[in-house]
């Protein structure tokens, strides 16, 4: 490659980020404490957070292994690159951006609680469904198996004295027992998804299609039972719905408190991210994403690690299937609907390819993000949901073009 | 004999790191049937692409009919009165023969396609070369022979000045290879071309009026064809300089058998049948003969990717199952395909990946991976083989083919095999790097590995190979001592059941 632009050392570039970040930061702080709360609510600690980003992005510079030794190039083409990769995250930005002129209570930390709180449970489908992205299939059953954790789950989650129970004589019994019964009901029709296409090398789009009709009546059947006949289930227990709702680290006054749901999803997101860069399993799902009959001959268990990759995947839509209905305290068979979709384009977004063996965690997690700030957004500035559905669709397509573009160069 | 129709002039065809076409030039009269022949990786496909719009000439001129022509798509090679028939059909199985045969130039009525005119121009063309096919038949209904037939029928539709046929009688059966070449004289009479590639010297010698031979991508000569035999042809195709093009051999393989198969039977019939033969310690086993030969579905079947019917397999004196490749890695075999692109990299996956893939249990514990044993075993392996690579993190798919190649067996040595098949390890890489590949060949038998070598260049064959099986057509014809068979033996042997 020609170098034409600037040439920078690596280390003084990444120590201008580093330093840049931490005045940045800092002035974040000081703007917290000083500026009119009344008028700029928590627009200091969103202009931190940028300090923080950037300090960090130097760091990782200066102390990661592939950019040791490597100066960095400035000029036109590296900086239309940089726009190109980053495109969806900067669009983001000046959209935020805008909205916080048009709308300033958007500035107010509450909001990106919010967006926080709203993205864990979709987090945990997007994870899933990423490992059936990665072998270059797909999962249609996601939203329903979250529809029948939310159903099994409450339907034996009730208060004793609530009119209309699912069982009505059902005993009190530990939390745990109900939740882990419904992952245990997914993780069975993931079983089946994954022998579907791991045996009868089906498409996993029919597979899981099939399967998430098969799920959808299922559940349907159970919750049509005597004596519920399909109403929806409430009277859901209190310490079931602590699962979805409560807050921690409030202090009075100061910290409105996070959600529990939050952490539950980081927590999903660090043991995604170990699985799938840290174990056999993890890189048998790249390899089989990446060249399938490759893997075969280099003596993967193809077999299993598809058995493995759609039971997990099951699990984690029961889980979030579980939140939801904690979080809304209530369920009917019509939970999740559609909640794949969303997942699938969050990932796509996030730079997982749909032809498999391409696709990060950290990805994963800007694709649900963006998703949850975009629609968080158009609601706070009032804007139809009709709008809404059309802008969706077209950062989906938008973010997708970019991404094939980067790679068709080559 | 007529004037030259076309005349392709010092075209020469660069790939990356191989120079797959040298100054190679073809000229070819009028009403006449020019053989063209060599060994495989000759360059003759490279060379009939480069003519057929599919791949680009990077020096040279392609002379048409008096007119230079710089032939960019297979769409205006067509148009320029030049047509195919492909080694490799690829129909479109679940549309009718007639649909594969005008395609792209379907005969319409207004907006539509026009079918009854089109089942009448298929049942005209079909009546001019003798058919007896029925053109709305789905093409996949069709056997192997009779989908050559409509092909070679297709090239004849476009009315041709020069028509190539890449192995017209493959799947052939003697009947209808009579039937071709009685198409072929009527379409010399009609003042036609025919440039015809096949490895099957009777029929060469039956049908052509000139041939011209190719060698490692340059071009040997044209001759007559009534003045060449089956040995002159043979030797002018295999015989060129073999001084210093491999290392040294030091060491001798002993007597004792690794591997042992017996009467091996694939279920297709078409397949390898009967296969038997022995694998010493620390020897390396070549295995020679021509495309179609079902080598590499014979090791393929040892490996466990493909199913046997009958036949055992011994290791070390005992019998073994082998269901998948998973089997026969715990057996320690390892296999290299020979197709390193479909079958062997993980294009979008790093260096460091690639690399351990085959043995990631070693470096895990409870499925958990050590990230550090991995990376030393990665630049351990490949520092040994030598691969240029910038760094473990770099993606497979931006190293040459040879470093590639390196990769693939950096793998396999950390699998730490007993018997490793090479299937054309050194296909499509330049000369420097095969000469490393070979050495790194010779230190494995003199540590004790046994290879069995899969190759279609007859000199590395002769020249890597301790001994020699050749196949043909799924079945052992013959077992050579290297040292003393020389190519036309070799050649002998892989179109016994040809000639």
């Amino acid at each position: 490659m020609q170098k034409t632009g600037k040439i920078i050392a690596r280390k003084k570039y990444s120590m201008t980020f580093a330093i840049t970040g931490a005045a940045v930061f800092i002035l974040g702080w000081v703007l917290f404490y000083f500026l009119d709360p009344a008028v700029f609510y928590d627009l200091g600690l969103y202009v931190a957070l940028v300090g923080a980003a950037f300090g960090l992005y130097g760091l990782r510079h200066l102390t990661a292994r592939q950019y040791k030794g490597i100066d960095v190039e400035i000029s036109a083409s590296t900086a239309k690159r940089f726009l190109t990769n980053n495109a969806i995250m900067l669009a983001l930005l000046v959209m935020v951006i805008v909205i916080m002129i048009m709308e300033p209570r958007f500035m107010k930390l509450q909001v990106m609680l919010d967006i926080l709180t709203q993205s864990s449970t979709r987090m945990i489908v997007a994870l899933g469904i990423s490992f059936t992205l990665l072998i270059a299939g797909t999962d249609l059953s996601a939203g329903r198996m979250v529809g029948l954790a939310a159903v099994i789950s409450t339907s034996m989650l009730q208060t004793a004295d609530y009119a209309n129970r699912f069982f009505p004589d059902l005993p009190h019994m530990a939390v745990i027992i109900p939740i882990i019964l419904s992952v245990l009901a997914c993780a069975v029709f993931g079983l089946l998804n994954g022998f579907l296409v791991a045996k009868y090398e089906m498409h996993p789009f029919i597979a899981t299609l099939a399967v998430q009709v098969i799920v959808y009546g299922v559940n349907s059947l159970y919750f049509d039972m005597e004596p519920n006949k399909s109403q929806p289930i409430g009277g859901v227990r209190p310490d079931f719905v602590a699962l979805g709702q409560k807050k921690i680290l409030v202090i009075d006054g100061v910290f409105p408190g996070i959600s529990v749901l939050v952490p539950i999803a980081i927590f999903f997101v660090i043991l995604i991210w170990f699985i799938l860069n840290k174990t056999v399993f993890g890189k048998n799902v790249y390899a089989i994403g990446g060249n399938r009959e490759a893997a075969v001959v280099s003596g993967v268990n193809v077999f299993k690690t598809i058995m493995g990759i759609f039971i997990l995947a099951s699990v984690l839509y029961g889980i979030a299937g579980v939140l939801e209905a904690a979080r809304t305290a209530g369920a009917t068979n019509n939970y999740g609907n559609g909640y794949e979709l969303d997942a699938i384009a969050a990932c796509v977004v996030g730079g997982v390819s749909l032809n498999g063996g391409i696709g990060k965690v950290s990805g994963i997690v800007s694709g649900v993000l963006i998703f949850t700030v975009i629609q968080y957004g158009l609601q706070f500035i009032a804007v139809s949901p009709m709008w809404q559905q059309v802008i969706k669709g077209i950062i989906i397509a938008v973010a997708v073009a970019i991404d094939l573009s980067k790679y068709r160069k080559k | 004999m007529g004037e030259y129709i076309l005349e392709m002039n010092h075209i020469t065809k660069i790939f990356p790191g191989v120079k797959a076409l040298d100054d190679v030039s073809l000229k070819v009269r009028a009403g006449t049937v020019h053989a063209l022949m060599g060994e495989n990786g000759a360059g003759k496909s490279t060379l009939m692409k480069c003519l057929f719009g599919i791949y680009h000439e990077d020096d040279g001129e392609i002379i048409l009919d008096g007119k230079p022509e710089k032939i960019m798509t297979s769409k205006q090679a067509l148009d320029l009165g030049v047509s195919m028939i492909h080694q490799e059909l690829h129909p479109i199985r679940f549309r009718p023969v007639m649909e594969n045969i005008w395609l792209g130039r379907f005969p319409m009525k207004a907006i539509a396609v026009d079918k009854k005119e089109m089942i009448k121009k298929t049942k005209k063309l079909f009546q001019e070369v003798d058919l007896d096919i029925d053109p709305e038949v789905l093409a996949g209904a069709l056997s192997a022979s009779n989908l050559q037939l409509v092909e070679i029928a297709k090239a004849v539709s476009y009315n041709s000045k020069v028509i190539i046929m890449d192995e017209p009688t493959s799947s052939l059966t003697e009947n209808e290879t009579q039937h071709l070449f009685k198409i072929i004289r009527q379409l010399q009479e009609k003042g036609c071309a025919i440039i015809y590639i096949s490895h099957k010297m009777e029929e060469i010698l039956k049908i052509a009026d000139e041939v011209t031979i190719m060698r490692d991508g340059q071009y040997v000569g044209t001759w007559d064809a009534k003045d060449l035999t089956t040995d002159l042809i043979i030797s002018r195709m295999v015989g060129r300089d073999m001084t210093n093009r491999f290392p040294p051999k030091a060491y001798t393989p002993s007597d004792e058998a690794v591997l042992k198969v017996e009467e091996l039977s694939s279920p297709l019939p078409k397949s390898f049948q009967n296969v038997s033969f022995e694998l010493k310690k620390g020897e390396i086993l070549g295995i020679g003969g021509l495309v179609g030969a079902q080598r590499t579905e014979l090791v393929e079947a040892i490996f466990g990717l493909r199913e046997i019917m009958e036949g055992t397999i011994f290791k070390d004196g005992k019998t073994f199952k082998i269901k998948s490749p998973r089997d026969a890695i715990r057996e320690n075999i390892a296999l290299l395909t020979e197709e390193r692109r479909a079958t062997g990299i993980f294009g979008i996956l790093s260096v460091l990946d690639n690399t351990v893939i085959a043995s990631q249990r070693k470096y895990a514990s409870a499925g958990v991976l050590n990230n550090r044993k991995r990376i030393d075993a990665a630049e351990k392996s490949n520092a040994e083989l030598r691969t240029k690579t910038p760094n473990m993190d770099e993606l497979i798919e931006n190293l040459s083919g040879g470093n590639q190649q390196k990769v693939l067996l950096a793998r396999w040595l950390l699998t730490d095999p007993d018997i490793l098949i090479l299937d054309e390890p050194t296909r499509g890489i330049d000369v420097g790097a095969k000469y490393e590949i070979y050495t790194i060949m010779h230190k494995l038998v003199q540590a004790g590995k046994s290879i069995i070598m899969i190759s279609s260049e007859m000199p590395e064959l002769l020249g890597m190979s301790d001994r020699i099986m050749v196949m043909c057509e799924g079945r052992v014809t013959g077992f050579l001592n290297a040292k003393e068979a020389d190519s036309v033996q070799v050649m002998n042997y892989a179109t016994k059941f040809m000639q």
